[in-house]
């Protein structure tokens, strides 16, 4: 099934809770509401003719102007050999998106790595903990003004050089 | 270690449950992972990986440098197979600023990244032998990954970290006599991996610590997410190449191995080592089939140094060896990518280990291990 | 001398501290620590065509039965604190090989958030290899170097706490 036919089940099924579908310059994606996406997951993968039985990836990408982190889930179906693109946004300041651990095993660590890198609360989550990066650590080195400690557990992890990273 | 105390009545007996640390040092290839190990005497309860001794911010870095610039950290993503990493940039930044690769380049991709695939699968099986104690396999591999790094080092000039494709095509083009070079290759080969057979993999023993061991179904499979020879191991016939085509795998004529549990189970840990075995026969069947089809021509198309893409993000899936790996890359029209996500075999691979462990003997999680043939910056990146 | 000139020919005459150099060189066992790209590379040393058993060196499984650990890939910051224990863990006297760019200064990922540049700011080094990854040959070079540097070892004096002799060493732990 092409992404209108997929849009136009979800339409039927959620009314607006899920948004246009995006052609976009690439791929097609829908905009889902935070609040539904577990219903819509679970919908995707259950729904005959549909049945994406595959998280394929889930990746997180930080939009500071825009105020909002923005979840992306790529979705996949072995049987039918058709993919959709969901897109979630979360408010920056306090981002919280339900987890759909309970519709794909998966996304359980693929949402432990956005919250561990972005900071992004899964709510509902059974075990969100860091899983890349130290327990102890401070920050989300994935947002866009992420500023790094000077010190990890006393090693300086101040570079001693005059090249820098930063865009200028 | 620390134990904690716990009353356990499987027959009405009282036992304790022990917590075990497994690593980050051990002697084993799969680089740093550490596994918390909940057991019951030899019986796992539970073993929770703990990831991330090599997390190395590539992604962050992915932000800073630029497109072109990226190109020798994507090696560092699967050094064991750094082709295909190299592939996956390419192609993504590719269909963001829409640039068409010449046929010669992507034939030249395909040469490289099917050495690549063969050296790595041959790492892979070497050190599942050595995981589980036989160590003769392991020098055999390394044998035969030395005479491919030879030939990829006279392709690109590096024995590991190859830096060899462009966004737009490859670096160099093929040697003088590389074809014949690598077609001789093929033909010293080919027996190699019957040796393999004999040697390993019909060997009783190993049959004994693979065959019905973590079995994973093919539901399970596609549900965890993972990918490539795992899943074909379980018997999900997929394959990138194939189902999904990119460059010019269309042009050439392979086939797919599945697992089909002649040793037990489908989706066992033989299964997943057979899979690898014969997927080292169909990259050579399409090696075969690039080196006498390459046509004449550039190899690199032209492309300005500091393109712009225009503002929108693409995922893209290449076959890896490890499995598919699926790239998010964003941008935001400007020299540098928004964000960039690689989405590793290896990653899903260790998700589902906690999984698989319970019920398994202590011994037994290597073999697991092994048979998913996990690269720790992989998964970590 | 008269001692020397009056032994018969099967007999040679050292020092004590040669001696034990000599017997500790020939024999130094690495720990298997592969951290990332520059491990496979220590495999391929370790393999056929390298092939470091030349030299009397084997692999070790544990930290307690090494006298050398070759730190072979990029040194995170959630590793730089069990590489410090694993270090501890190895009995005296015992020898450091930093193997790669990421591992002497950082290398590729010097700028990185969760990078440690330099393992010489955990423990210290006795010998730097450079390349991203060193081939065999680099290593193999490197480690000629250790065995002339143990070789010119003062046994009676030499112990962890004190700088070694004819080296760079680093911040001690």
């Amino acid at each position: 099934m092409d992404s209108t036919g997929i849009h136009a089940a979800l339409r039927g099924r959620f009314d607006t809770a899920v948004g246009e579908l995006a052609p976009g310059p690439f791929e097609a994606s829908i905009e889902v509401d935070a609040s539904v996406i577990e219903a819509v997951c679970t919908f995707l993968r259950d729904e005959e003719g549909l049945e994406f039985a595959n998280l394929s990836n889930l990746s997180g990408a930080d939009y500071p102007e825009l105020e909002r982190i923005q979840a992306v889930y790529s979705l996949f179906s072995y049987k039918q050999r058709h993919s959709i693109t969901l897109r979630v946004n979360a408010d920056r300041a306090a981002p919280v998106i339900p987890t759909v651990e309970a519709v794909w095993p998966a996304a359980n660590w693929l949402e432990r790595e956005i919250f561990d890198l972005l900071g992004v609360e899964f709510s509902g989550h059974c075990d969100l903990r860091r899983i890349l990066l130290p327990e102890d650590w401070v920050g989300y080195p994935l947002r866009k003004d992420y500023e790094e400690q000077p010190d990890y557990h006393g090693i300086s992890t101040v570079r001693e050089s005059l090249l820098t990273m930063k865009r200028d | 270690m620390s134990v904690e105390l716990e009353v356990h009545d499987s027959q009405g007996l009282a036992t304790e449950e022990m917590t075990l640390n497994m690593g980050p040092q051990h002697p084993s290839t799969h680089g740093v992972l550490r596994f918390i190990v909940k057991a019951d005497g030899e019986v796992m309860r539970r073993a929770i990986p703990d990831i991330g001794y090599l997390h190395r911010s590539i992604e962050k870095i992915a932000e800073k440098v630029g497109w072109h610039g990226f190109m020798p950290y994507t090696d560092r993503v699967d050094y064991v197979a750094a082709m295909a990493c190299n592939q996956g940039w390419a192609m993504a930044a590719e269909r963001l600023a829409d640039i068409e690769v010449p046929r010669r380049g992507e034939y030249c991709r395909v040469i490289a990244a099917e050495l690549s695939r063969i050296c790595s699968h041959l790492l892979g099986v070497g050190a599942m032998g050595m995981d589980l104690g036989a160590i003769t396999p392991f020098t055999h591999a390394i044998r035969e990954r030395e005479m491919i790094m030879d030939l990829i080092e006279e392709l690109c000039g590096a024995r590991l970290t190859f830096n060899y494709m462009r966004i737009g095509g490859v670096a160099w083009d093929l040697p003088h006599g590389y074809v014949e070079k690598v077609s001789h290759y093929l033909d010293h080969f080919e027996p190699v991996i019957e040796e393999f057979n004999q040697l390993l993999g019909l060997n009783r023993i190993y049959v004994k610590r693979l065959a019905d061991v973590a079995t994973v179904d093919a539901d399970m499979a596609i549900a965890w997410g993972l990918v490539g020879p795992n899943l074909r191991g379980s018997g999900v016939d997929f394959d990138v190449r194939r189902d999904i085509p990119y460059s010019v795998y269309e042009d050439f004529d392979f086939d797919v191995p599945v697992g089909s549990g002649e040793m037990g189970t489908t989706g066992d840990c033989w299964d997943r080592y057979i899979v690898r075995i014969r997927e080292m026969d169909e990259s050579m069947r399409i090696l075969r089939q690039a080196l006498a089809g390459i046509p004449e021509g550039p190899v690199i198309a032209r492309v300005p140094r500091n393109f712009k893409p225009p503002v929108g993000d693409v995922h893209v899936k290449i076959e890896a060896p490890r499995g598919e790996q699926s790239w998010y890359v964003s941008s935001d029209g400007s020299e540098y990518p928004h964000r960039v996500h690689i989405r590793t075999g290896s990653f899903t691979a260790m998700g589902i280990i906690d999984r698989l462990s319970r019920g398994l003997m202590i011994a037994d999680l290597v073999a697991v291990i092994a048979s998913m043939d996990i690269v720790a910056p992989e998964v970590d990146r | 001398m008269s001692l020397i000139n009056s032994a018969p020919e099967m007999v040679l005459t050292s020092t004590v501290d040669q001696v034990l150099n000599w017997t500790r060189k020939s024999s130094l066992w690495y720990m298997l620590f592969g951290l990332a790209c520059c491990a496979i590379e220590m495999m391929h040393t370790g393999g056929p065509r390298a092939d470091l058993d030349r030299f009397g060196m084997a692999p070790r499984a544990t930290p307690r039965v090494s006298d050398l650990m070759i730190i072979a890939g990029t040194l995170t910051l959630k590793m730089a604190l069990r590489t410090r224990v694993l270090y501890e863990q190895m009995p005296d006297p015992k020898y450091v090989v930093s193997m790669g760019s990421c591992s002497n200064c950082g290398g590729l990922f010097q700028y990185a958030y969760s990078v440690c540049d330099g393992v010489d700011k955990v423990i210290p080094v006795d010998v730097y290899v450079p390349g991203c990854p060193p081939r065999p040959e680099a290593l193999t070079e490197g480690l000629i170097m250790l065995q002339k540097k143990i070789m010119q070892e003062k046994w009676i004096t030499r112990s962890s706490d004190t700088p070694r002799l004819g080296g760079p060493v680093g911040e001690r732990a």
